[in-house]
């Protein structure tokens, strides 16, 4: 059996940043393995630009986002094999992975980081009535179809979901030639940036349907058009607003799911919401050695904190190799999400590791709010606090908890991050 | 006549409505910002708005059939069309490097546009993904 002392399970942008972060501090023997045939995971298909501005400070386009790692990992020679999917890791970091050279193979690593990314929900995941025709896409499906295979989904577009892959596909099929003719959200806000509605529904006229769904699909070899029908509050269909949109191509833009088949299997303790590993403030999962970053964690509106998180996974993963400043698991203060908050990640910190000086708290939002603060407390000791005008769940919130504020915490009691709305609006 | 325009700031998650009062290209009065990059955003969106295009140029005889590119600045929002008619007619031949250029001086703006991607030459026939 092969002997690496770290693999890395994806060569996206997590698996990459956390790659060279660890070859960084001292780990040479690095494996990365990758599905596709190229490394740089779904930013090879983001050809938009607005990537980069927090972690390199410029703005670039996802390939160009994506070589700047791919040639790091050349630069620092580390290994990787492409067209190799992963089978089964176990909880003793034994990974099984099969591709066309080697056949079935088993690693024995003393580190595993996971770096599997997200998956799209599907039609079949939203039992969306009607016909089966062929037609009917996720919107990262066809930004590959267009963007990678230089092919057009089709001609007159319907898309499902306002969240930012179906807001970027709406102006690509237009720039391509397609006709898009609305946009339909179910929620009565959308979840992408504002940034992306103005650039690319306002700045072509394609209308944004707030609190609309599809109701039905139509058409028997290929897709002929939709029904859509208005909302009520409670998220059910009104019928008498129904209206068939003809189209040939609906696009479904409906949210992301980490995929994490793999750990599962390795027996990791998975967080229903974020549907992601339970992870401490090293992204270490409950399983002792295996890391988790990336989409695959919970899903990230921008690649930027993905990579800076992944690098702190990395990092993680070469301290826990090498032995040093590997803190006590048992001295463990619990993170929860209270009042207005979705989910938070990390889940725990550990104690010990707060000689890193701050810890970075992620967490979502659960509907839209305005004037509000957002607060972490410990018992009634608030320990810090941040008054926002508006936040919504579509952008994700970042709390530094620094050293001193949590030295005062002490193992085995709970930091709690909720939203506080004020009487008196600002 | 005076036009009023209706515009949501894209500078963060605020999204301030800002209107703006304009006389042809005089700007009277812009309302509903809070803070100065609404300001500066309204501004600019009425008298000159600027996007950088991005898009995807054909390759001959490389491993994918089409390359990424970008306008290397924005370039004014009205050209946005015109610019895709240029690289629709555009077509490279492979090895494609990241920061080539495959139009020069676009619609003389004086902006080219670049490669965003790398497309090495296909060792075999190409084939669509």
């Amino acid at each position: 059996m092969k002997k690496v002392d770290l693999v890395v399970v994806g060569g996206g942008p997590a698996g990459m940043a956390a790659a060279v972060k660890a070859k960084e501090k001292g780990i040479q023997d690095i494996l990365i393995l990758e599905r596709e045939n190229s490394l740089g995971g779904i930013l090879n298909q983001c050809i938009h630009n607005g990537f980069g501005l927090h972690y390199f400070g410029e703005e670039l386009t996802g390939p160009e986002y994506a070589a700047r790692f791919i040639d790091r990992v050349h630069q620092m020679k580390i290994p990787y094999f492409l067209e190799t999917t992963v089978l089964n890791i176990d909880n003793d970091k034994t990974v099984t992975a099969v591709n066309s050279t080697e056949g079935v193979f088993t690693i024995k690593a003393k580190s595993v980081i996971l770096a599997m990314g997200c998956r799209e929900r599907t039609r079949g995941a939203l039992n969306i009535p009607g016909e089966r025709p062929s037609g009917i896409y996720t919107a990262g499906t066809a930004q590959k179809y267009v963007n990678i295979c230089g092919y057009m989904p089709g001609k007159s577009v319907v898309i499902l979901g306002s969240g930012d892959i179906g807001l970027i596909m709406a102006r690509r099929l237009t720039l391509e030639g397609a006709e898009v003719k609305m946009v339909c959200e179910l929620l009565p806000y959308s979840g992408g940036l504002t940034r992306n509605i103005v650039q690319c529904l306002d700045d072509y006229n394609i209308p944004l349907r707030l609190n609309h769904t599809v109701v039905s699909i139509h058409g028997k070899e290929r897709l002929e058009g939709v029904t859509v029908a208005e909302v009520d509050q409670n998220r059910k269909p009104i019928m008498e607003t129904a209206e068939f949109v003809p189209c040939d191509t609906l696009l479904l833009s409906v949210g992301l799911i980490p995929e994490n088949e793999l750990s599962r299997d390795a027996g990791i303790k998975i967080d229903q919401i974020t549907s992601g590993p339970v992870v401490d403030d090293r992204m270490e999962t409950s399983v002792e050695g295996i890391f988790a970053c990336g989409n695959v964690a919970h899903v990230h509106d921008l690649v930027d904190y993905v990579s800076n998180e992944s690098e702190r996974a990395g990092e993680s993963a070469a301290d826990y190799i090498l032995g040093t400043n590997v803190p006590d698991r048992k001295e463990t203060i619990v993170v929860t999400a209270g009042n207005g908050i979705r989910y938070t990640v990390p889940h725990l910190i550990r104690r010990q590791s707060l000689y890193r000086g701050t810890v970075k708290i992620f967490f979502r939002v659960a509907d839209v709010y305005r004037n509000v603060r957002l607060v972490v407390r410990c018992g009634n000791n608030i320990l810090v606090e941040r008054k926002k005008i508006k936040v919504t769940p579509g952008e994700m919130e970042i709390i530094e908890l620094k050293d001193k504020a949590l030295q005062a915490v002490k193992a085995g009691e709970e930091l709690v991050v909720e939203l506080v709305t004020d009487k008196e609006g600002l | 006549m005076p036009e009023k325009r209706k515009l949501v700031c894209i500078n963060c998650p605020i999204g301030c409505l800002m209107e703006v009062t304009l006389d042809g290209d005089t700007i009277n009065s812009v309302k509903g910002y809070k803070c100065k990059r609404g300001l500066e955003y309204a501004r600019a969106e009425c008298t000159n708005p600027v996007r950088i295009v991005t898009s995807t140029v054909k390759v001959r005889n490389g491993c994918l059939p089409v390359v990424p590119v970008k306008t290397e600045k924005p370039i004014p929002k009205r050209m946005i069309l015109d610019c895709m008619k240029e690289i629709n007619r555009c077509c490279v031949k492979a090895p494609v490097k990241i920061g080539d250029i495959i139009v020069e001086n676009l619609l003389g703006t004086g902006i080219n546009i670049v490669a965003t991607g790398n497309i090495p030459v296909s060792d075999k026939e190409q084939t669509a993904c």
